[in-house]
């Protein structure tokens, strides 16, 4: 079953100007008027806006209602489609849908509803406030699932854990002419590697060191050049190798321009060993190795901004995603993949670790979100040729409190802390727009 | 050896499911085991010959609104990707609880796991003397719907006995097809039990409008016999005999359970459900206009007959069967009711029946045949009935059901039901 596009409605970026429903109405009924939209936007009395609008439900009461198999659940689109020949005008799909998603245009005389336009909603071509989006990421789930999955069924993460999701993905898009590096990590630890003397992915993959996971991988690749023939070399490694002793290789690789996607899943310390502190690990985070009591109060540095350093190489790509951006990330990597073919291109991921940073295993998607629109985190791309451009801008960031409250590690943060984190990241945003708006 | 393959080399049928019916409530039930159990052993029986379709639509089957070759719910392909066995044109007749064994009308016996008795309703036929000597037709199957719309040409002056919906859906269907109607109900008023006698009267007027429909209440058809030139002649209790040359009987409908004649399952008017469906027999669940389950207003279980009654008993029973974890049970029977006739829309939700303190609202402009009535019990949404005018009948059904306290916003919800029914659904269920 494909996934589906959906109009999502984000209540508080609304000012109730209602030209999404007179721009339904004249699409939809030739008529300015907006009762005769199929979207209404309404004050909720509580403060906020809801929506009565078709939802397109997966599974719709309304179609199990109609006496007359004039309503069906397209299984290509997932509309639920109306058939006006078949339709008696009997209303038991308005007793049937509890959000008023079907309802008498009495000016017509029948029943009217939301049919996305046919893939380009007129109502969400006149939001002017982003209230509502047509969220077209099922694009993505649906190709990428025709793609074959190139891990074995069952890889052993943490419950919770966003990396097989990246992993999978990744490996999906890059495709079968791929040899993989996967240094020690998360990666292998969950069977990336394989085990047995069998390894974890239809592809060549190997189990360079921490020390060298770009020369070894730099070394294959020429190697399969000089033979003619055109691989995708691609590392999976983890923040700790690539930030701190694998960094001085990684950074030879890319100051040579090697021809490779070097993909850093950075979940913010070595998760996979027992949560130690790397140089990507926060100022303030507990980890077993910066622990939080009398002595000390978690970590006393601020992180260092890999991806920034990498922009230094000026590498023929850069770019930073985070698991909760999916639609994001995907256009990242294929612009890194297509950079790969010609130059050096980096990949750098913001990855929660349910296990190491404490919060609860279904949060953890929630917790990346929140750090992206907390500007904890920000997402950007890089090229030599276009400079950096942020392809998230937070204008209106939520308080970073939010986020360190969501996640274990920070619990024990102080007042100053804290401030040292908001200031943290105010430097942060400020050095990552200037170098945005720099000329190249 | 599993029990199925058991019961193949004793050369019978064994389903880990058997549904009786492929009505509204079977089809629910069957899309409802599917979402759980993708493996166990699925049978349909339905007595029609057709695939399934719905009895609701039959009256635009006899007015021609409707193509019969396009009404139906389902097709073959259907129920092949959800590896059901569907066994159409065949009726259940008997079942032995003890062996839990069904028997066909072609004499095949199925074995069962799971039962879910779905077979819906048939038409009353009232105690008319001499009715069963004269020509009659009743609506409930397609073929019933096709014989009638077969009639039509040749129907000059039509009798429908019955001004309930099916009653009154068939006389606009005939007067439309150009045949005059003579309605006769016993009660007082048409549509007893969905709308209230002012409802009833703006509802009348329109038919009556049409001028060629003639409505008499409040009198019973005593005996029937056949016309001089062919036809029918029905005595009244009271007034002169009424002659046509077709009768539709509509006098309502009762559970179609004479295969379970002398079973031990316990019914009183219907067969007798609890908030799972599950009858009083281990392994036997029942849904749909077959079912008496409970009111969502009074203490005795009661009949329902609706359509989005038997989709959601239907859906409530499959889960169940099934053993589905996400099942919520019945939440008790809510009349709802959506009725369109000459163009007008008329909608009911909720019980007529004020309950002592209730507070009785009525908003009514017979001249632009407005109507509203609103019936709130302390404060709550007790029942709401209205003609031509816009709500949301689904989002009053939760309003209903929730018991949604209206105390605060009683005046504006009078003034727009749909507006602050829709701002209560943002705020309550979205
Ligand atoms: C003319 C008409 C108009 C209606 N209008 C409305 C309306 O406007 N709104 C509304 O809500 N409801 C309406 N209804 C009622 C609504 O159609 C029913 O409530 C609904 O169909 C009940 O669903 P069900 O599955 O219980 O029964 P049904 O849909 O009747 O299905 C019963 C199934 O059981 C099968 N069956 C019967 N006996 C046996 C047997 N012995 N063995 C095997 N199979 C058997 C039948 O073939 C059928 O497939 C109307 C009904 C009629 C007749």
């Amino acid at each position: 079953m494909p996934a589906y596009n959906t109009i999502a409605f984000h209540a508080d970026r609304c000012d109730m100007c209602g030209a999404c429903m007179t721009a339904c109405a004249q699409a939809k009924s030739a008529s300015d008027s907006p009762r005769r939209a199929r979207i209404e936007v309404l004050a909720d009395g509580a403060g906020s806006f809801g929506l009565a609008m078709c939802r397109q439900c997966a599974d719709p009461e309304c179609v199990q209602c109609c006496p007359a198999a004039a309503l069906r659940k397209d299984a290509e689109t997932g509309i639920v489609e109306w058939d006006h020949d078949r339709c008696v005008n009997c209303l038991l799909c308005t007793v049937a849908c509890s959000y008023a998603g079907i309802s008498l245009d009495e000016a017509v005389g029948h029943v009217v509803k939301c049919d996305h336009c046919g893939g380009d909603p007129a109502c969400v071509r006149a939001c002017k406030t982003g209230a509502l989006e047509y969220l077209t990421t099922a694009r993505i789930y649906n190709e990428v699932g025709a793609l074959e999955d190139l891990f074995v069924p069952g890889l052993a993460g943490c419950q919770g854990c966003n990396t097989e999701l990246l992993m999978r993905h990744t490996l999906r898009r890059v495709g079968p002419n791929t040899v993989l590096a996967a240094p020690p990590g998360c990666v292998p630890g969950m069977g990336a590697v394989g085990y047995n003397g069998m390894t974890g992915t239809k592809v060549p993959v190997f189990h360079p060191l921490l020390t060298n996971t770009a020369p070894m991988l730099a070394g294959i690749k020429r190697f399969y050049k000089r033979k003619g023939r055109e691989v995708t070399a691609l590392a999976l490694a983890g923040d700790g190798g690539a930030a701190d002793v694998g960094f001085q290789s990684l950074s030879g690789a890319a100051e040579r321009g090697e021809e490779m996607l070097f993909l850093v899943i950075d979940n913010e310390g070595y998760m996979n060993t027992g949560m130690q502190r790397s140089s990507c690990t926060p100022y303030g985070a507990w980890t077993t190795t910066t622990p939080v009591g009398r002595e000390s109060p978690g970590k006393s540095q601020d992180a260092k901004n890999l991806p920034l350093l990498m922009v230094g190489h000026r590498c023929a790509y850069v770019a930073t995603a985070s698991a909760a951006f999916m639609t994001d990330f995907y256009a990242k990597l294929d612009h890194a993949l297509e950079a790969s073919r010609h130059g050096f291109a980096y990949l750098h991921v913001y990855s929660p670790c349910t296990t190491g940073w404490r919060f609860p295993s279904r949060q953890n998607i929630e917790v990346a979100r929140k750090a992206v629109e907390s500007n904890f985190v920000m997402l950007w791309e890089y090229s030599p040729e276009a400079g950096l451009r942020l392809t998230h801008p937070i204008d209106d960031p939520a308080p970073v409190k939010e986020y360190l409250e969501a996640v274990g590690k920070y619990r024990h943060l102080t007042p100053g802390q804290i401030a040292h984190i908001e200031h943290h990241i105010a430097d942060n945003v400020a050095a990552i727009k200037r170098q945005a708006t720099a000329p190249l | 050896m599993r029990k199925t393959e058991a019961a193949k080399v004793m050369g019978m049928e064994r389903a880990d499911y058997l549904i009786a019916g492929a009505g509204h409530a079977a089809l629910a039930a069957m899309h409802a085991i599917r979402l759980v159990d993708a493996g166990g052993s699925l049978t349909v029986v339905g007595r029609d010959r057709q695939l399934p379709y719905s009895p609701t639509v039959l009256p635009y089957v006899v007015s021609g609104r409707s193509d019969p070759k396009r009404v139906f719910l389902r097709d073959e392909a259907y129920f092949a990707c959800a590896r059901t066995a569907y066994r159409r044109g065949h009726a259940i007749v008997r079942i032995e609880l003890a062996s839990r064994i069904a028997e066909l009308d072609d004499g095949s016996r199925i074995e069962f796991g799971k039962l879910l008795l779905s077979s819906g309703a048939r038409p009353v036929i009232p105690p008319v003397t001499g009715l069963q000597a004269v020509p009659y037709h009743v609506l409930r199957t397609l073929d019933d719907a096709l014989r009638l719309r077969a009639e039509l040409p040749r129907t000059r002056h039509a009798i429908v006995l019955g001004a309930g919906l099916i009653g009154m859906h068939a006389a606009e269907n005939l007067s439309k097809g150009g045949a005059r109607v003579t309605i006769i109900e016993v009660q007082g008023q048409i549509l007893p039990g969905y709308f209230d006698a002012d409802a009833a009267a703006i509802i009348a007027r329109a038919f009556e409008h049409d001028g060629r429909v003639t409505i008499q209440t409040g009198t019973r058809a005593v005996s029937a016999e056949a016309g001089a030139q062919g036809g029918v002649v029905l005595h009244l209790q009271d007034g002169p005999p009424v002659s046509g040359d077709l009768l539709l009987i509509g006098a309502g409908v009762a559970p179609a359970i004479d295969f379970l004649a002398g079973s031990q399952i316990r019914c009183d008017r219907g067969i007798l459900v609890d908030a799972s469906m599950r009858t009083s027999v281990e392994g036997v669940w029942a849904a749909g206009d077959v079912a008496q389950a409970a009111s969502f207003y009074e203490a005795r279980p009661v009949l329902n007959g609706i359509l989005p009654d038997a989709v959601e008993q239907g859906r409530i029973a499959g889960m169940d069967m099934a053993g589905d974890a996400a099942l919520q049970g019945y939440r008790g029977a809510v009349p709802l009711n959506t009725y369109s006739y000459f163009g007008r829309h008329a909608v009911s939700v909720g019980s007529g029946c004020a309950p002592p303190g209730a507070e009785i609202v009525v908003r009514g402009d017979a001249d632009a045949e407005r109507y509203l009535k609103v019936i709130f019990d302390q404060g709550r949404l007790h029942g709401i009935f209205a003609i031509n005018t816009p709500l949301d009948a689904g989002v009053m059904w939760q309003l209903v059901r929730r018991r949604t306290d209206l105390t605060s916003l009683r005046a504006r919800f009078l003034a727009q039901p749909r507006e602050v029914g829709r701002a209560l659904m943002s705020r309550l269920w979205r």
